[in-house]
């Protein structure tokens, strides 16, 4: 259980901030570039010491300048998986993972056959010889995931672990990172900018914009009711539970069903739409879209030149439209409407 | 065919882009390093040149050069890499001015540096006078006064080569380090040494080629006594005065003892 108030202050940036997380919890930190989200890692990791507040983990305090208490980062029971990874170049796959078993004095045989005990889980095992910089960005990511591991962290700190990823193997990295912090048993801290990342990946999130929280919940909660124009943006993206039944063909948890245009790949899935992916219509729409289905407005939000329509039915999802599509199709609280979107605009992630 | 024209059109765009003066202001600098050596090869005794090589003056001269420019270098990182670490990674109050008083050898002409080390470390030195009372030591007119004299004057190029390096090397490996429960001293060994590794290398051969071409300091320090302080720069200075062959068979000597050491490492690591 992490607790921390965090009061930093930088040159010209203050960052001032509660985060809590339980064990086996994935919280995620989201918010824009320069929010102070790596601040707040590098205090927790103690690489940033406080100003005022207080860290504590498991009830013990690592940080509380008030009561003069400072535990070093070496000493501190926390993982930390890096942006970039940082894995020693000069060190093999293996030894960057003995390494920290090795500064804590075990014996170089065990170091290795522990640190190769992690590597198999991971899957990388066949790497165990390689060099970072021989090693893809996911198996480098996995390789930093065991060496954080592998010193048995209470509290595990993820910086943005797949923003070095290139999209193609984005997708199957989550998927496989989302599993593998399953095993943990500690709370996690996943910091990203980027919010598909934060709504797959975490069970809690906390958005961080310019060293404030602005808004913290679960991910539907916060794309259901998005409190600021970022998060709006960024976060207030549909996101669906549902089975696949066949290869293009997703039946939602409220029985409806959704045609997808790529393969899905697994049986238990999240579908995301983005809120402006969803056109509403009057009447039936003609046409290409696979998804068309009719439902009732159930709200309606202004948000300065957008409004964000809340629709009822076996599709909850909400559609975002200009005021004049509003006026157009006279949407109003209980109005019936059309829904439709694309098949291409669905993106399916495995849970 | 087409391959060849592409590689012709490269030559003629990359050259279009020079600014024509620079060629031949560039060829002036060539020549200017290279005929020296020339008309040192042309004057060169060849026949008697293993004759000259094999003498006890040449020979010991060439044995201190080597055992002092190498211990030299050695003192240099053992302490120098420490003063480097702490101008590049600490916060101490008057850094920059210690750093003005480390490069200040390099700039100083080195018989003044070998004056001061006299000051320093004479017989009525500020240092060296109460070191002579109590135990009879005396460090100059000694083979220690030359590797003194070699290390004061060396030591800037390997501090300011490696803390040039520390500061390019991403100290957040260093924070990955401690995040596995490093100690700092586990951290310095295991993580910033073997990333600072090459301009450790390339700093300590510069250390090591300042060393061995010493003169100025090594002459006002420590004399020039065949067997204990008569370095090779010495020896070709001295033989210059009465044995001419002798001074250019010297001067092959180290030429060749010097790119022996520097052509091997230049590419690898003498990227400065």
């Amino acid at each position: 259980m992490l607790d921390a108030t965090i009061d930093v202050r930088l040159d010209r940036f203050h960052l001032d901030l509660s985060l809590q997380a339980a064990d086996g919890e994935v919280v995620a930190l989201l918010g824009p570039n320069g929010a102070g989200k790596t601040t707040v890692l590098r205090a927790i990791a103690g690489l940033q010491p406080l100003d005022q507040g207080s860290i504590s983990l498991d009830g013990i305090t690592l940080d509380d300048p008030a009561g003069d208490t400072f535990v070093p980062t070496s000493r501190r029971p926390v993982g930390v998986v890096f942006q970039d990874y940082l894995l020693f170049p000069r060190l093999t796959a293996l030894d960057n993972v003995a390494f920290g078993l090795r500064a804590r004095g075990m014996s170089k045989a065990d170091a290795r056959a522990r640190a190769y005990g992690w590597l198999d889980r991971l899957g990388i095992g066949e790497h165990a010889h390689a060099k970072p910089r021989t090693l893809s960005g996911g198996q480098a990511q996995r390789v930093a995931l065991a060496r954080a591991l592998a010193t048995e962290p209470r509290l595990l700190l993820l910086d943005e672990p797949l923003a070095a990823l290139d999209a193609s193997s984005k997708l199957q990295v989550r998927t496989e990172l989302r599993r593998h912090l399953a095993t943990f048993v500690g709370a996690r801290l996943l910091i990203t900018h980027d919010p598909v990342d934060a709504l797959v990946l975490a069970d809690r999130l906390v958005i961080l914009e310019a060293g404030r929280v602005t808004q913290t919940g679960t991910p539907a909660e916060i794309a259901a009711r998005p409190r600021s124009r970022y998060v709006a943006e960024l976060v207030g993206i549909n996101l669906l539970h549902g089975t696949a039944i066949d290869e293009h063909t997703v039946r939602l948890d409220t029985g409806a069903e959704l045609t997808v245009a790529d393969p899905v790949p697994g049986a238990d899935l999240a579908i995301a739409i983005r809120p402006r992916a969803i056109a509403l219509h009057r009447h039936r729409p003609d046409g290409s879209p696979r998804n068309t289905w009719q439902t009732t407005v159930t709200d309606l939000e202004a948000d300065r030149d957008r409004v964000r329509v809340t629709l009822d039915g076996p599709v909850p999802v909400t559609a975002e439209v200009t005021p004049a599509a509003v006026a157009d199709l006279e949407l109003a609280s209980g109005t019936p409407v059309w829904a439709s979107v694309k098949a291409t605009d669905l993106t399916t992630y495995q849970r | 065919m087409s391959t060849r024209r592409s590689a012709a059109r490269r030559a003629a765009a990359s050259q279009q882009r020079a600014p024509w003066l620079l060629a031949p202001l560039a060829a002036v600098a060539v020549a200017y390093v290279t005929v020296p050596f020339v008309a040192l090869l042309q004057r060169t005794p060849w026949s008697d040149l293993g004759d000259l090589v094999g003498r006890p003056v040449v020979t010991d001269a060439l044995r201190l050069s080597l055992t002092t420019a190498f211990t030299a270098t050695a003192i240099a990182l053992l302490i120098g890499i420490p003063l480097a670490w702490m101008l590049a990674r600490t916060d101490v109050p008057g850094r920059s001015a210690v750093r003005a008083l480390v490069i200040l050898p390099m700039v100083l002409p080195p018989v003044v540096g070998g004056a001061a080390l006299l000051f320093a470390f004479g017989r009525r030195g500020l240092f060296g006078g109460p070191v002579y009372d109590a135990t009879g030591f005396l460090l100059p007119f000694s083979t220690w006064g030359v590797v003194a004299a070699n290390t004061f004057v060396a030591m800037p190029f390997l501090v300011l080569t490696v803390e040039s390096g520390l500061r390019a090397s991403d100290p957040r490996y260093e924070d990955a380090a401690a995040t596995l429960g490093a100690s700092r001293w586990t951290i310095f060994r295991r993580v910033t040494l073997p990333h600072a590794a090459p301009s450790i290398i390339a700093g300590a051969v510069l250390c090591w080629a300042r060393a061995l071409g010493e003169f100025g300091a090594t002459v006002t320090f420590a004399g020039n006594l065949q067997g204990r302080t008569q370095t090779m720069p010495l020896a070709v200075y001295l033989a210059l005065e009465s044995d001419r062959d002798a001074a250019i068979a010297i001067s092959l000597v180290l030429i060749v003892v010097s790119l022996a050491v520097l052509l091997p490492l230049r590419d690898r690591w003498l990227t400065i």
